[in-house]
């Protein structure tokens, strides 16, 4: 039993992960509907920012997170500015085949920049340390995994539900045109949303190196899984993504320990099974 | 990985002479008429996404070999040609690019496959073609049974799965549950592991297959640490996923649960090390080459691969696996006297022997395939560095399923 | 416009042909690239004419695949005999799978797709038996195409006989296209919710044309596993999926020879790209992909129609 719950926790753990990942692809499908599937190499970049000042400088590991967070923040912001935002008004296929294009082309650079390999992180003691908690076992990179992502996710939604900055955004997700009319720039808006999206992205990027690894193929490997949590989650959900994420985490572990044989399907078939009966996703928003 | 012992370039370069000196002074590198020519070497390696940084150590040891022995080997000038076959399971891709570097640069050997299917789809083209192809990492054991032209100077997986099994039934480990990945390779490392295992005297207890690109391994630790077997043995493809899987195996506590990690050596890459930390201390792998093997040919390549790679870089067992490619093709081209035709290249190979970084090893004349030592290591540190340390010696190994 | 697109059929062929006596060294690539010409013109069908979106067309493409390998590992070595088998499962797969594959929304749709994809690849990795696993099927030799032609190093009959695979879907598709089919298929993209309405029986409809969609993927798929004598998971992986999206997209969904020209560029550039820097065309490829939003509207037919108008306009 102790060990169900162990396990149960590693899985959602690594759910906060993947909520981490999604969520700025999320907003900026509810808000902008663009379609970015190069989100992946914002977290990418965080990851790089993390190991680079940790390898690099010996900045300790606390202080490589919000840097990487706010370094992916500003690159979301340069290049929302600069190219992106002309990206926003074609039709979703172009924007497929531009944010693919972005991603590959990021991957490349990581490539160019950093090499093929691994990126080695070890993480503090104090964090790989197995610590016991009523009783059941859990790795303290986990715990700590679990009390980050519940934080941000807290952050996240006092920022939208309580905040100036959150009403207009709810506002542009609703109804962008009456959104300008009562004199909200709306293009501003837009920018910090990419580059808070992306900072969070970031953040997720350099908390998943210790856990995932880091190379440049990082921006395509958890595509789809980001892709699965924002669909299932309802695009521009925060509360959606959140479950959605901590949920396919913990059913996909559960699965894979109670019985393996089918373990790695249960995802894909439940995914398929959502869509079908639940087309909206958990929050029942249309895209 | 700066070593004390560490040669120096000079005394490379030195040795390098002397080895062409050696190499000059066989009878059969003079032809009777020396005509310069040109000779193509096609390389079929995955160069980009996910499998690159496999692709890269082979390269590094194609490099390394050309930086220390040069490009000539007699009259004969030795360039190679670079294709990406993207990764595994492109076998459609790497049969075409086969193709096109014998039809299109002249290739007229071919060098790589990184993966079994990439090997296999190529097989019937090389008989056609009538071109030798050097594998240098695909592990299957069937591969090379495909073309009369294929020969192998990596390892076959059983290779290592049965040597590390004996070694496991003969000191005392009575029961082993096994974790590996749920395809070609992971399932052939869990067949002959047992095979050898159950044959000592053990007993598997259990197991259990992982997706190929699993990254959270705690559902089938903590399955593995409720089964109470003495030891776990792993395999999977290398990589971020053997970063992930060591450094769970830790995380989770294995040792602590008083079990024993046994994984095929290229799980525990001496290249992966950095990223794996303490996770590697104690783990039991079998391996053909660990960086600290102490013997001429491997200063030799070490000092050149650092000349190539950078003086902090480490080889994977694949840079030297790419490394005694080349030693083979030259070798060959010494004892043909510079005759390319591929019967001439494949009758010089069957049953040559090459002074390896990796030790002496042999290619079998009758399957084609490499006859090596395997190493059984554990993971200690080692001036301050994680290493895996050989402290036993299987020689002669042969692929056990042919 | 009507007429531009009967013109570009015949410069096209004849290109294709000349490309055989001007580019002899390239026979294997160029079969390469009509068999993704012709997947790419599968799944158009229902991208660019039905509007109906898909990540997971690669599993009809894979199925193809195994179906030709099976057959031909069976002793069935005949490749049009091969060929014929694949269409048919493939077609009737899809005929299976339509009725979830096009609930809901695009991103439904994407998602469902790309779903059934992974499912289908696990079901295959297991299925070991049967499709070799992640080893991939190589064990087997194709016969002579029709007791005749035999395949050939160069891939002199590779090119011919998928060249005539191509000439055929591009010919039936033009002609469904443009029939009165084709035109109720239009009429789904444009207005899902009005065609029920003027009694246009939709879901029939969309099965047709994701059945004619998924048979002909499957071909493409199987003169790929006969011509290079292999079949794999890769096959029908999530990456060929989204590949072939990009190319329908690149080249102009919607259009015939645009798709047939975005298919063969693309995968040209990538090959070009990837023996020029093995190590770093992802780097050109991404930057191909974006620029071309900009400078390529609506794909290289949109772009190619611009010019024309231009020009005309001038004119």
């Amino acid at each position: 039993m102790s060990g169900l719950i162990s396990i149960l926790a590693d899985g959602i753990a690594y759910g906060m992960l993947l909520f981490l990942f999604s969520i700025g692809l999320s907003v900026t499908l509810g808000l902008m509907r663009f379609i970015n599937l190069a989100h992946g190499a914002f977290a990418m970049c965080g990851g790089y920012v993390a190991v680079v000042l940790l390898n690099g400088f010996g900045v300790p590991f606390l202080l490589t997170l919000p840097a990487a967070a706010v370094v992916t923040g500003l690159i979301g912001v340069v290049l929302e500015r600069s190219v992106i935002r002309h990206v926003y008004p074609m039709p979703e296929l172009q924007q497929v085949l531009f944010s693919i294009g972005l991603a590959f082309a990021a991957g490349a650079v990581a490539n160019i920049l950093f090499g093929p390999q691994q990126q080695p992180m070890l993480l503090p003691d104090w964090l790989t340390a197995r610590v016991s908690l009523l009783g059941v076992g859990i790795t303290g990179y986990r715990l700590f995994l679990v009390l980050f992502g519940l934080v941000a996710a807290g952050l996240l939604v006092a920022l939208f539900n309580f905040t100036l900055f959150g009403a207009r955004v709810r506002a542009a997700v609703d109804d962008r045109r009456a959104a300008e009319g009562i004199g909200i720039n709306v293009d501003r808006l837009f920018a910090l949303t990419f580059g808070l999206g992306a900072a969070f992205a970031g953040l997720g990027g350099a908390l998943a190196v210790g856990f995932l690894g880091l190379d440049p193929t990082f921006p395509f490997k958890y595509l789809v899984l980001v892709l699965m949590v924002v669909a299932i989650g309802g695009p521009g959900s925060i509360g959606g993504s959140f479950a959605a994420a901590i949920a396919i985490g913990a059913i996909d572990a559960l699965f894979k320990y109670l019985v393996p044989e089918v373990g790695n399907y249960v995802i894909y078939a439940l995914l398929v099974l959502m869509m079908i009966f639940f087309p909206r996703g958990l929050a029942g928003r249309a895209a | 990985m700066a070593r004390s012992k560490q040669p120096s370039v000079q005394a490379g370069r030195r040795s390098v002479l002397l080895a062409a000196s050696a190499a000059a002074a066989l009878p059969l590198a003079r032809p009777a008429i020396a005509q310069e020519r040109k000779l193509v070497v096609g390389v079929v390696l995955p160069l980009s996404g996910t499998f690159a940084d496999q692709g890269r150590n082979n390269e590094e040891g194609i490099k390394t070999f050309q930086k220390i022995h040069g490009t000539k080997v007699g009259n004969v000038t030795v360039e190679t040609v670079m294709r990406d076959d993207q990764g595994p399971g492109s076998g459609d891709l790497s049969r075409r690019l086969t193709q096109e570097l014998i039809q299109r640069s002249r290739a007229e050997i071919i060098l790589g496959y990184s993966f079994t299917p990439n090997a296999l789809s190529a097989a019937s083209l090389l008989t056609e073609a009538k071109k030798p192809g050097i594998i240098i990492n695909a592990a299957t054991s069937i591969i090379t049974e495909r073309s009369p032209y294929f020969a192998r100077v990596s390892m076959t997986l059983p290779q290592l799965a049965s040597s590390l099994g004996q070694w496991a039934a003969r000191n005392g480990i009575k029961t082993v549950f096994t974790i590996v990945s749920d395809y070609g390779p992971g399932l052939d490392a869990e067949t002959w592991f047992t095979k050898a295992f159950e044959a000592g005297g053990g007993k598997v207890v259990g197991g259990a297959r992982t997706p190929v690109a699993a990254m959270d391994y705690s559902p089938f630790l903590q399955r593995a640490i409720e089964a109470k077997p003495e030891a776990v043995f792993g395999f999977n493809p290398g990589g971020d996923v053997s970063v992930a899987f060591m450094k769970q195996t830790k995380e989770r506590g294995l040792s602590q649960a008083g079990i024993k990690l046994l994984v095929t050596g290229d799980v525990v890459d001496d290249n992966l090390i950095p990223a794996m930390g303490d996770a590697l201390d104690g783990v039991i792998s079998a391996l053909h080459y660990q960086v600290e093997l102490d013997n001429p040919a491997n200063r030799r390549f070490l000092a050149g691969f650092r000349e190539v790679a950078g003086a902090n870089a480490t080889p994977s067992y694949r840079t030297v696996q790419a490394y005694d490619g080349m030693a083979l093709i030259y070798h060959a081209l010494q004892a043909t006297g510079g005759k390319t035709d591929a019967d001439s290249i494949m009758n010089a190979i069957k049953g040559a022997r090459i002074d390896s970084p990796r030790g002496p090893f042999t290619i079998d004349p009758a399957t084609r395939d490499i006859v090596q030592n395997i190493y059984i290591r554990r993971g200690q540190q080692k001036d301050g560095r994680w290493a895996n340390i050989a402290f036993e010696t299987i020689e002669g190994v042969k692929d056990p399923a042919k | 416009m009507r007429l531009i697109r009967i013109g570009a059929g015949l410069p096209l062929l004849l290109a294709a042909v000349a490309s055989f006596f001007l580019f002899p060294e390239y026979l294997s690539l160029l079969n390469t690239l009509f068999i993704l010409a012709i997947f790419a013109l599968a799944y158009d069908l229902l991208q660019g004419h039905a509007g109906v979106v898909s990540l997971g067309h690669a599993v009809f493409f894979g199925m193809g695949a195994y179906t030709a390998a099976v057959l031909a590992a069976h002793g069935v070595t005949e490749p049009v005999v091969g060929l014929l088998a694949a269409l048919l499962l493939s077609g009737l797969l899809a005929l299976l799978l339509t009725r979830i594959v096009v609930v809901g929304n695009d991103l439904t749709r994407l998602l469902v797709t790309l779903g059934i994809g992974f499912l289908m690849l696990e079901a295959a990795n297991q299925a070991r038996w049967l499709t070799g696993g992640a080893d991939g099927m190589s064990d087997f030799t194709m016969g002579p195409v029709l007791g005749l032609f035999r395949f050939d190093f160069a891939g002199e009959t590779a090119f011919w006989y998928s060249l005539a695979a191509l000439v055929l879907v591009y010919a039936f598709l033009w002609r469904l296209t443009t029939s009165p089919f084709g035109l109720a298929l239009r009429g789904i993209r444009e207005n899902v919710r009005r065609m029920p309405a003027i009694g246009a029986p939709v879901r029939r409809h969309l099965a047709t044309a994701y059945t004619i969609s998924g048979g002909i993927a499957g071909l493409a798929g199987a003169l790929l596993a006969q011509t290079s004598n292999f079949a794999s998971l890769d096959m029908l992986g999530f990456e060929r999926s989204a590949e072939v999206m990009m190319m329908a997209t690149l080249g102009g969904t919607g259009s015939i020879p645009g798709v047939v020209l975005g298919a063969v560029g693309f995968s040209y550039l990538k090959d070009a790209l990837s023996a020029m820097s093995p190590k770093y065309w992802h780097l050109g490829i991404g930057l191909v992909l974006m620029l071309s939003v900009f400078v390529l509207r609506g794909g290289i037919a949109g772009g190619v129609s611009a010019l024309l108008r231009r020009l005309r306009g001038r004119g």
